[in-house]
């Protein structure tokens, strides 16, 4: 049986334990209000731009002159991959998430005889494919450090992507993160960046008679202009969406850190008060029997 | 008689409501958007928005570019900003003009489409410096 001063040692370092867990729990909640009403500002901007894509895509997709960004290369030999994950660990499953199904498309694409090259974002994601995928990464992002993810920061990633599609790096783009659906619950997303896939217009066709629009200047121009600005609110979307979903891991780990840490102190103390009282009782046997001896 | 005028930034929804008529900097010149306009994808280039209600210009925002859906009821700006014209700072405009300048010199002269991105850069600095400059 433990004594009792390593019994009180041990109390002391889990209530300090969870003095912190709750603490981070606070403040994950706190940036995850942030984070969420982030979330929603950009819907309306997100919303509008696929509103103007779907009208200028869909004349142009059987066009032969239209942008390789939106048709593609052809072919679908080298696929970038995009994992987003935290700078910060201690958010549950989170960033492993992200790193499995990573994982689990590079040796699919592997095996179907792709190549494969990696651009994570976030210290996390990195660190984790670097253990075994470090020839395949060509570039890496890291925002950490940074209190708010602003959109110049998304658009400099996604001139990067641009720049590298351009050289013809890669002909395929796809970005893995992790959706917010709600505080306790983020889903793991791939999505396609390049070629631009064509949002669904069949749902809104049919509420909204088609329009045509007129163009100003021609539409070759107006999508070279719009694929790129696209490609950055998509991604700048995707950065939003996983720290949203980063604090809420985070505040639910936590949460489930300091429950577990209060069960273990009741657990402990109980055990404590035991000895203690065993204490108590052995001294006072041998008191008695000393007594009763003489 | 009104359009509805929307100038939305990838951050947020900058404004939103009904205008008599609203002129936007679209890249082949300034144009008028009333109730009832044909629908259009417009380009912008570096300029004003300007509204108007009630025969008056009631407010002037900077925008750096970017793009515009009008409808016959809406008229919908997407701009990655719009600053109003008394809030430009002149410092900012003339370092983004050295920026622009430097980047359109190091671009290559032969990829057309690098040029004309420099060159649009180039032209929205200008705009911006010459209304932060007016009083």
């Amino acid at each position: 049986m433990p004594s009792l001063k390593a019994l009180r040692i041990r109390i002391n370092s889990v209530k300090s334990t969870q003095k912190i867990t709750s603490a981070m729990k606070m403040v994950a909640a706190s940036k995850l209000r942030r984070a969420q009403s982030q979330v929603e500002a950009a819907r309306p901007y997100a919303e509008r731009m696929e509103r103007m894509l779907a009208a200028l895509a869909a004349g142009a997709a059987q066009n032969p002159g239209a942008p390789r960004m939106l048709v593609g290369t052809g072919h679908d030999q080298v696929h970038l991959l995009v994992p987003i994950t935290a700078d910060r660990g201690l958010a549950g499953a989170f960033n492993a998430n992200v790193g499995r199904a990573t994982r689990t498309r590079i040796e699919e694409l592997e095996a179907r005889g792709k190549t494969v090259k990696l651009m994570p974002i976030g210290r996390k994601g990195r660190d984790y494919l670097r253990r075994e995928y470090a020839s395949r990464i060509v570039d890496d992002v890291s925002f950490a450090g940074k209190r708010r993810i602003e959109f110049a920061d998304a658009a400099a990633v996604a001139e990067r992507i641009a720049t590298m599609f351009h050289d013809g790096e890669f002909d395929v783009c796809t970005l893995i993160y992790n959706r917010f659906i709600s505080v306790i619950s983020q889903r793991t997303t791939e999505q396609q960046l390049i070629p631009t896939p064509l949002p669904q217009t069949a749902g809104s066709a049919a509420s909204e008679s088609p329009r045509l629009y007129e163009f100003e200047p021609e539409e070759e121009t107006l999508l070279a202009a719009l694929l790129p600005q696209n490609l950055a609110t998509q991604l700048y979307r995707a950065l939003l969406e996983s720290a949203a979903g980063e604090q809420g891991a985070r505040m639910t780990a936590m949460d489930n850190a300091t429950r577990n840490a209060g069960e273990m102190i009741d657990r402990l103390t109980l055990l404590y008060n035991r000895t203690r009282q065993a204490n108590i009782t052995k001294e006072l046997i041998e008191i008695i029997s000393g007594a009763e001896a003489l | 008689m009104s359009t509805a005028l929307e100038i939305v930034s990838p951050e947020k929804l900058l404004l939103s409501r009904p205008v008599d008529m609203a002129v936007i900097p679209a890249e082949e010149g300034d144009m008028g958007v009333l109730e009832g306009h044909a629908p259009m994808i417009v380009l912008l280039r570096g300029g004003t928005v300007r509204l108007y209600e009630a025969g008056q210009v009631t407010a002037e925002l900077f925008v750096s570019g970017g793009f515009a859906e009008v409808t016959p009821e809406r008229c919908t700006v997407l701009a990655i900003e719009a600053i109003p014209l008394p809030e430009l700072s002149r410092a900012e405009a003339e370092r983004r003009l050295t920026a622009a300048e430097a980047a359109y010199e190091a671009v290559d002269k032969f990829d057309v489409d690098a040029r004309e991105q420099a060159m649009a850069r180039l032209q929205s600095a200008r705009a911006m410096l010459e209304l932060a400059a007016a009083p």
